[in-house]
């Protein structure tokens, strides 16, 4: 009947020499390209970047916010949302913002089309969490600059435990969104999970009421989730300590189970 | 020792080849046989009804999809294993892909032609494809038709030696198709070779070389348009309006009558050549004349009807396949 064995393929037809990286321009031409997108989104502009310093800015001009409470051992709330102001860019632009770029990508078949080239579609991937992580990390820099100058609340302190704990808390809100670019058919489908898990995670950051001053019960609880962990460990690098492992650790594996499931269940089309 | 052998045969060898072509989706076989070649240089079509699994087989080809069994090759290279070097030299425009809404026809351009290691010059390229005014427009705001031209421009833009082109036309004014059906037939002069799927017939005929024909899965013709249109028993239609009544019969009864149809006083007579010289000779001798006769080939529409139409019948779909391997 038909034939049953397949030709031996032909010799490479790279140029010799070619090695590894043999497309080395096709990322940063995605990724300059997808940054140029990024800048006509002002929806997801502002969500991301505007929103958090203004949050901050609208809670530091209420007055009582501004004084010590002893409550909160000595420190005043405008100091607790700080951290809660950084862990919000994250989450908008982790959960809210790029899976429904990712999942849009994916339902216009535009992932498909790219895999039809040399180039392949996890450089899209990359070039989305790159850039909606750079737009939060601007985020957290206006966060930083108007708690000091506004508001009087010290930068970090611990230096070197604090940029660990952006960069983990970042890792940790865009690798959720990727399981829900992963597990969303539909853009539609990513946006209305996203905007349920937007309420809980912004909770356990404490966006409504600061971690520290939850009740002990509920605040062990929360310690024990992604974003209420980030936050203490934040708050913790914030105020001149080091963050505390558990909290790092309780983050850091939400992170690596987030990531694991992304790749796994990740479609592209 | 087997020293690399000298490849004597390398420049006879087909561009695109795929052969006994499997694939299933959940148990349903969606291709099931399929096997043809492409020649460097040709139109060649893969034609069938919507579902026949034309876009399946060519996702085989772009390396899209992993066969179930059979085998796939593009220059020698195997599209899945040999991604990277296929995806150089193999233009696509898929079925229904479309780009970033807000991203400019010169930004999806270029951002192309840097995946590539050869690009053409795509400022030209989008010139000649009539899109040079067109550079900062936001992909959103085309039109039908200048989406479809950048879409060529984008599968032409890494200089490849063939382009997959699926429903190409589809959902265009049959004006912008005209133009598209132009430009394909441009893409061809310049050395490039076409693989084009499709289901228009008419769109097969005025450019395919040769087609295959995809039903349920299998193949269920191959050739030049002229030969699937010969190879029907009543290639010719004649139609006429006598000027008295003609029975039936009679006109049945011609050599190499197939069908005859009446509507009202037309009649439509399907058959040969040798059809078409008994019933003049009938006329004369009857002294009938026949108004707005009309005769003309059977278009590859009524052959793919009656190809599709019959694509369980094992005998024809049995010789498709011997005649593919010969």
């Amino acid at each position: 009947m038909t034939t049953a064995h397949p030709p031996a393929t032909a010799p490479s037809a790279s140029p010799s020499g070619a090695g590894p990286g043999r497309d080395p321009s096709a990322l940063p031409a995605v990724l300059r390209t997808e940054f140029r997108l990024f800048l006509r989104e002002p929806g997801a502009l502002f969500w991301v970047v505007v929103f958090p310093p203004a949050l901050l800015t609208i809670l530091g001009c209420i007055p009582s916010f501004r004084e010590a409470s002893a409550d909160l051992g000595g420190r005043r709330t405008v100091d607790l949302y700080v951290p809660v102001a950084v862990l919000l860019s994250m989450i908008v632009s982790g959960v809210q913002t790029m899976p429904s770029i990712l999942t849009g990508y994916r339902e216009r078949g535009i992932l498909r089309r790219l895999r039809a080239t040399p180039a392949r579609p996890h450089h899209l991937l990359t070039a989305q969490i790159v850039l909606h992580g750079c737009a939060s990390l601007a985020s957290v820099l206006l966060v930083l600059a108007i708690g000091r100058l506004a508001f009087d609340v010290s930068v970090p302190r611990q230096l070197a435990g604090y940029l660990p704990a952006v960069a983990l808390t970042a890792s940790a809100a865009l690798s959720l969104g990727a399981v829900l670019s992963a597990a969303a058919r539909t853009t539609k489908i990513a946006q209305t999970v996203g905007t349920l898990a937007f309420f809980p995670m912004m909770f356990t950051a404490g966006v409504w009421l600061p971690v520290q001053a939850m009740p002990d019960t509920l605040r062990h609880v929360v310690e024990f989730t992604p974003f209420g962990a980030a936050s203490q460990a934040l708050d913790q690098a914030a105020t001149g300590s080091w963050p505390g492992w558990t909290h790092l650790g309780v983050t850091a594996l939400w992170t690596a189970v987030f990531a694991g499931t992304a790749v796994r269940r990740f479609r592209w089309e | 020792m087997c020293a690399r052998r000298p490849r004597r045969h390398a420049r006879a060898m087909p561009l695109i080849e795929v052969s006994g072509l499997r694939k299933e989706y959940q148990g349903r076989p969606v291709v099931d046989g399929v096997s043809f070649s492409v020649e460097e240089g040709e139109i060649f079509g893969v034609l069938g009804p919507n579902g026949a699994g034309k876009t399946t087989t060519v996702e085989c080809v772009e390396g899209l999809r992993t066969p179930d069994a059979g085998w796939v090759r593009v220059a020698g290279l195997d599209p899945v294993a040999g991604h990277d070097d296929v995806a150089q030299l193999l233009g696509a425009q898929l079925q229904e892909s479309q780009l970033q809404p807000k991203i400019t026809v010169g930004e999806a351009l270029r951002m192309y032609s840097a995946f590539y290691r050869q690009p053409a010059d795509w400022r030209s390229l989008a010139a000649k494809l009539g899109l040079q005014d067109r550079l900062g427009v936001r992909f959103g705001r085309l039109s039908g038709g200048q989406k479809q031209r950048l879409f060529i421009a984008l599968a032409l833009v890494g200089s490849p030696r063939a382009v997959v082109l699926d429903e190409l036309t589809t959902g265009l004014d049959p004006r912008a198709r005209r133009t598209v059906w132009e430009l394909v037939e441009d893409i061809r002069a310049s050395g490039v070779t076409v693989l084009l799927v499709t289901h228009l017939m008419e769109e097969a005929q005025r450019l395919c070389d040769r087609v295959a024909v995809i039903d349920g899965g299998r193949l269920a013709a191959l050739g030049t348009p002229a030969e699937l249109i010969s190879q029907k028993a009543d290639p010719t239609v004649i139609a006429f309006t006598p000027s008295q009544p003609l029975p039936e019969a009679e006109l049945s009864a011609l050599p190499g009558a197939r069908s005859v149809r009446t509507q009202g006083p037309r009649v439509t007579l399907h058959g040969t050549d040798e059809t078409v010289d008994a019933l003049l000779t009938t006329l004369a001798r009857r002294r009938i004349t026949a108004g707005q006769l009309r005769v003309k080939d059977a278009s590859l529409d009524d052959a793919f009807l009656d190809l599709t139409g019959n694509a369980s019948a094992a005998p024809r779909t049995a010789h498709a396949h011997q005649e593919n391997l010969t």
